[in-house]
Order: C-alpha cells, then sequence, then structure tokens
C-alpha cells in the first residue's frame, strides 16, 4: 500500500509539470506583457524599466524562463501581487480554507443525496420512485449553477427573507451566535453546489448499482438467506462504488467550475472570486497562481480518488 | 480465387445497404420511443426555430433604450418585460439564444473534430503515438475547466478583439476554447471503439482485400464507431452552451451590447429584488435549452446503443 501511495505520488509530479507546461505556454504565447503596467507608467524611467526586464529576466528564451518559473513556484515562491502588494502565496492561503470549507461541505452533500437515492432507484428500477428520482436527477444536471443560484436568493432571501445572500468572512459575533450565522449564510452556497453535485452523482450510483444487482453473487447472497439490507448495502453498494469513484475523480474538474460561480453569486471570499476579482484588476501573478492551485487540486484528489480506489478494490494490486 | 473477391465485395455492399437504412429508421423508431427524449427534441426544435425565425416576426430592436418603461414586467408591449434600460427583454432573448446555440454548436463540432483525429489516430497508428496521444489525453482531463478558461479569455481578449473585431473576436476565442478543452471524452471513445474494431472480421476483410489504411479507417471503423460519438457530441452541445453563458454570466464572456442568455443573467443578477423576471426568462430559456438537449442525448444513447438493438 505504502509503495502504492508513493508510486501514485510520482506520476503526479510529471502531469503537475505538465499542467505547468501548458499554463507557462498559455502565458507565452500571450500578446501583450505582463509587464505592461511598468513599461506604461511614465513615473518609471526607460533605463529603469529595462534594468527590472533584465533582473526578472524578461528577455530570456523561453525555455530558461520555464524552468525558472516552475522552480520557484515549486519552491513556493509565487510572486507578488501586482494590485495589492502582497505575497500571491499569502492571498492565495487566506482564501483557500472558505473554498474547501464551501468545496468539501457540497461534495459531501452530493455524496449523501446521491448514494442513497442512487441505490434505492437501482434496487427497484422503473419505479415510481425510481422514476421521480431519475427525472429530478436530470433536472438537477440541467440546471446551471449560476442560475440555480439566481433562483434561490429569489426564493430564500428576497422573497421568504430566510437566509443572507452574502457570505461575510469577518461575522461580528461570538460563541453559539458565530456558528450560527456561519452556517446560515453557508446554505445556499453549499446547497446549489451540493444539490449539483448530486443530481451528477445520483445518475452515476444508479447504473453502477444496476450493473452489479443483476449478478450471479448478489442472487447467491439473497439465496443463502442475508438480509435484503445486508445483500444491497455490504454486496452490491460497496462493489458499485468502485466505478463511481473513478467518475468522480473524472468530476473534480467541473466542481472547481461550479466553485468559482457560485463564489462569485453568493460572495464567497474563496479563490475562485479571488480569481475574478484579480482577472477584473489586470493581475496577472494572481491569475496564473489560482489556475495553478486548481489544477494541483485537481491533481491530488485525483491521486486521492487512486488511493482510495485501490481501498475499496482488493483486486487491485499495488505494483 | 482472386475473381471471386470483387463479386464478394459487390455481395457484401449490396447486403449492406438496406441493412444499414433499416438500422437507421430502426434507431428513430426507438428514439421516438423516449418520450422524454421525443419530448426534449420538440423543445429543442421549437427553441432553434423561435430563435432563427423570430427576430424576423418579432421586430422589436434589441437596443432601443426606453427609460420610461424601464425594469417592467411582462406586459402586451413588452411580452417578457425590459430590463434598467428599458430594452424589451423578448427582443434580446430571441437574438441572444442565436448566439447561445451557435457557440454549443460550433464548439461541439470542434470538441468532436479533434476527439475523432486523436482518438483515430491513437487506436490506428498504436504504439508510441497511442501513448503519447494518451498521456495528452489524460493532462488535459486534469486541467480545470473554468479557470483555464477564463486565463485565457483575460490573455488573448484584447489582441482578438483588435484583429477580429469584438464580436467575431470574442466569439472564435470562446468557441474554439471550449471545444479545444472538450475534446477528451471523445477521443477516449473514439480510440477504445478503434482498438476493438480493428480486429474485427469485416475490417479483416477489408484489409485482405486490400483497402488503404484511410479507406479501412473512413469507410469500416469511425461508421461503426459513430453511435457513442453522436451521443457525447450532443452532451457536448448542452456542455458548451454553459460553459458560454457561465463566462458571460462572469462578466468576462461576450460585451455588454451583445446579450447572450449568460450576459442577460450577468446584468439582471443586481436587481433580483425588484425586477426578477430579468433574470427568471433568459434562465428559463438556459434550463429547457440544456434540459432538451441532455434528454435528447439519453433518448440518442438508447436508441444508438448496438447492444440493446441485438437484445430485441
Amino acid at each position: 500500500m505504502f509503495k502504492y501511495v508513493i508510486r501514485r505520488l510520482l506520476i503526479a509530479v510529471p502531469v503537475l509539470a505538465g499542467i505547468s507546461l501548458v499554463l507557462f505556454t498559455i502565458l507565452a504565447l500571450a500578446p501583450g506583457d505582463p509587464f505592461e503596467e511598468l513599461a506604461t507608467n511614465p513615473n518609471v524611467p526607460r533605463e529603469v524599466a529595462q534594468a527590472l526586464r533584465k533582473q526578472f529576466g524578461l528577455d530570456d528564451p523561453v525555455m530558461v524562463r520555464y524552468v525558472r518559473w516552475f522552480g520557484s513556484m515549486a519552491q513556493g515562491d509565487w510572486g507578488f501581487s501586482f494590485v495589492s502588494r502582497v505575497n500571491v502565496s499569502t492571498l492565495i492561503l487566506q482564501r483557500l480554507p472558505t473554498s474547501l470549507f464551501v468545496l468539501g461541505t457540497a461534495q459531501l452533500l452530493g455524496i449523501l443525496i446521491a448514494l442513497p437515492i442512487g441505490t434505492l432507484s437501482a434496487v427497484r428500477p422503473y419505479s415510481l420512485f425510481d422514476q421521480v428520482a431519475t427525472t429530478l436527477a436530470f433536472v438537477g444536471f440541467s440546471l446551471p449553477t449560476f442560475f440555480t443560484g439566481i433562483l434561490f436568493i429569489l426564493f430564500f432571501s428576497i422573497y421568504l427573507d430566510w437566509l443572507p445572500f452574502i457570505y461575510r468572512a469577518d461575522i461580528g459575533a461570538a460563541g453559539w451566535r458565530w456558528w450560527w450565522e456561519h452556517a446560515r449564510q453557508a446554505i445556499m452556497p453549499v446547497a446549489v453546489l451540493g444539490l449539483f453535485q448530486g443530481a451528477a452523482l445520483t445518475r452515476f450510483v444508479r447504473s453502477a448499482v444496476l450493473e452489479v444487482i443483476r449478478l450471479d453473487y448478489i442472487n447467491t447472497a439473497r439465496a443463502k438467506g442475508l438480509s435484503e439490507r445486508v445483500t444491497v448495502v455490504k454486496h452490491a453498494v460497496r462493489n458499485a462504488l468502485i466505478p463511481v469513484v473513478t467518475l468522480v475523480a473524472l468530476q473534480i474538474p467541473t466542481i472547481f467550475t461550479g466553485a468559482v460561480i457560485t463564489e462569485q453569486i453568493f460572495r464567497v471570499p474563496g479563490i475562485g472570486s479571488l480569481l475574478i476579482s484579480s482577472i477584473l484588476a489586470n493581475d496577472t501573478p494572481v491569475i496564473m497562481a489560482i489556475t495553478f492551485v486548481f489544477s494541483g487540486l485537481v491533481v491530488l484528489f485525483n491521486l486521492l480518488a487512486d488511493i482510495l480506489y485501490g481501498w475499496l478494490d482488493p483486486r487491485i494490486t499495488y505494483r | 480465387m482472386a475473381s471471386r473477391a470483387p463479386t464478394l465485395a459487390a455481395d457484401l455492399s449490396l447486403r449492406g445497404r438496406p441493412a444499414a437504412r433499416s438500422l437507421w429508421s430502426e434507431a428513430f423508431r426507438r428514439f421516438r420511443r423516449h418520450r422524454l427524449a421525443a419530448f426534449g427534441a420538440v423543445v429543442l426544435v421549437f427553441m432553434v426555430a423561435a430563435v432563427l425565425v423570430g427576430p424576423f416576426v418579432y421586430r422589436v430592436p434589441i437596443d432601443e433604450i426606453d427609460f420610461k418603461a424601464k425594469l417592467q414586467g411582462p406586459s402586451w408591449a413588452h411580452p417578457l418585460g425590459t430590463d434598467d434600460l428599458g430594452q424589451d427583454l423578448l427582443a434580446r432573448i430571441l437574438y441572444g439564444g442565436r448566439i447561445s446555440l451557435a457557440v454549443g454548436i460550433a464548439a461541439m463540432l470542434i470538441a468532436v473534430t479533434i476527439g475523432v483525429s486523436v482518438g483515430a489516430a491513437a487506436g490506428h497508428f498504436g504504439g508510441t503515438t497511442d501513448h503519447t496521444l494518451m498521456r495528452l489525453t489524460d493532462l488535459f482531463l486534469s486541467l480545470p475547466q473554468l479557470p483555464l478558461l477564463l486565463l485565457i479569455v483575460y490573455l488573448f481578449r484584447d489582441a482578438l478583439k483588435k484583429v477580429l473585431g469584438p464580436e467575431a473576436g470574442i466569439f472564435i476565442m470562446i468557441v474554439v476554447v471550449i471545444g479545444g478543452l472538450r475534446w477528451m471524452p471523445v477521443a477516449r471513445l473514439v480510440r477504445a471503439q478503434f482498438l476493438s474494431l480493428r480486429e474485427k472480421e469485416f475490417v479483416e476483410a477489408a484489409r485482405s482485400l486490400g483497402a488503404p489504411a484511410l479507406r479501412q479507417v473512413a469507410r469500416h471503423i469511425l461508421p461503426n464507431a459513430l453511435g457513442p460519438v453522436i451521443v457525447a457530441g450532443t452532451i457536448d452541445v448542452a456542455a458548451a452552451i454553459i460553459a458560454e453563458s457561465s463566462l458571460s454570466f462572469l462578466g468576462l464572456g461576450f460585451p455588454p451590447d451583445i446579450p447572450t442568455w449568460g450576459r442577460i443573467l450577468f446584468d439582471a443578477k443586481d436587481n433580483l429584488d425588484f425586477a426578477p423576471h430579468w433574470a427568471v426568462f433568459p434562465g428559463t430559456a438556459i434550463f429547457l435549452t440544456v434540459l432538451s438537449i441532455n434528454y435528447i442525448g439519453d433518448g440518442l444513447r438508447d436508441a444508438l446503443d448496438p447492444r440493446k438493438v441485438l437484445g430485441q
């Protein structure tokens, strides 16, 4: 197992390098100078600008610049934000926990919705429950997160006036009150993301359970007198989860898409909304770093899925 | 022996024709039986017709500013209400729908073209080519789409606007980037199909009859790999529409004078408390389009699945 994890980790390194190469190529191909701000600033004399270019090695060949950029990224030196004049890494670390909290809770909610509903649907295919669940899953999967977010705000914040539609990091309260306010403001973003994930996952779970529930070993389990509950939960679902884990891993880049949008709608101070505000403020170092962080998270979660896969399916040999 | 080969080929092609036609009509029959897919097709045809013909019938300009009629709900004069400048929303939604649908279809075509080419090359040549292309596919699969899309839009927006004009420049960029980030599933599908199909007897027959590689691929393997590609392509249209709307919704897609559905939502989202109709109508348009395309994809999956055809 330990060796398997190490091997996976070693595979993740070239993937990250590949992603960084793609990102850097895009940046290098882009017209305009990322340091244009300095060049056009009349307060900076030409010679100074040129010296700065030399100092930062902007006129070096592309390969040299890539190696240097990747090297410093790997060492945690992500540069300065043009706008707020702080370390990019500080800025991102400030925002990352909020993003991960919302994302994680939403994903958990999605799984908690999808597992029971998908399984029940597959156990009684084409029943009334299955038809309602499948239709709702289809609708949920086709509702873009930005529209669900707007509908939620319309209904829960404006019509019913139950929930706040702006997420605040600084709540002026302590103790229980603080927890309560936090939970209240997190409900809508988490629900929007979680329901979308849940809808997509329900379809995966249903078809995966449907595949295994017809197999002979399930009949065997029933025939030897196991209760339906044990048969389904211990025998069918555990095996059905194996392909689901792969699909969940493949879904991860999509989750980040939803996260950026939900953060923007509800003004959650996470890295998604930081990305948007940096784009609006032309803050190239922050934009590059956040895209890289998102890619890194995708690789990390794929890694976790691989390890989970190995744990769920003992037939996988840890070579 | 040699003289028999042409007659055999002629015989095969004769027998192949009617069977191929009935395969499609069979697929159509099965598609119609999927009630929700048929319903989706009707809704989509209605949307496409409305978007194509609508602006000729409903001749209200999309940019006529009328402050006296701003932020009004639906009425006879403005069936879907007006926005904060008093512009007619129905006209804007009809016009925006053209762009949203065009982006969806164009991006799908790009994704399918790249996907089929990469998948076919990997499946046909195998070996190092296959390995390299599949690593590339895996790499693209682990790229976070929206952040990357935003990065590219941010970096290339102004340059393309200068070269091609604001409308065409943004359109081409969005379509190319969305298509360029969505080809991977198609490539994987096509490769898998190629790997299994190229060992099949009919391809071997074509090969032993001396068909060149290109003909084997284009005439024998690709048509048989088409079913899953059509399904994936259908879903891609919906995904591309959502991607474009997301970009526009973040205010980073089309400029404000081009009212795509996502852009209208972006403008509407700060006025939710007093003009909810402004957001609800374009949102519903996106939702209905995506839902019907997804149902059509589902119906096609059932209709084109060869296992099910054999099973009945």
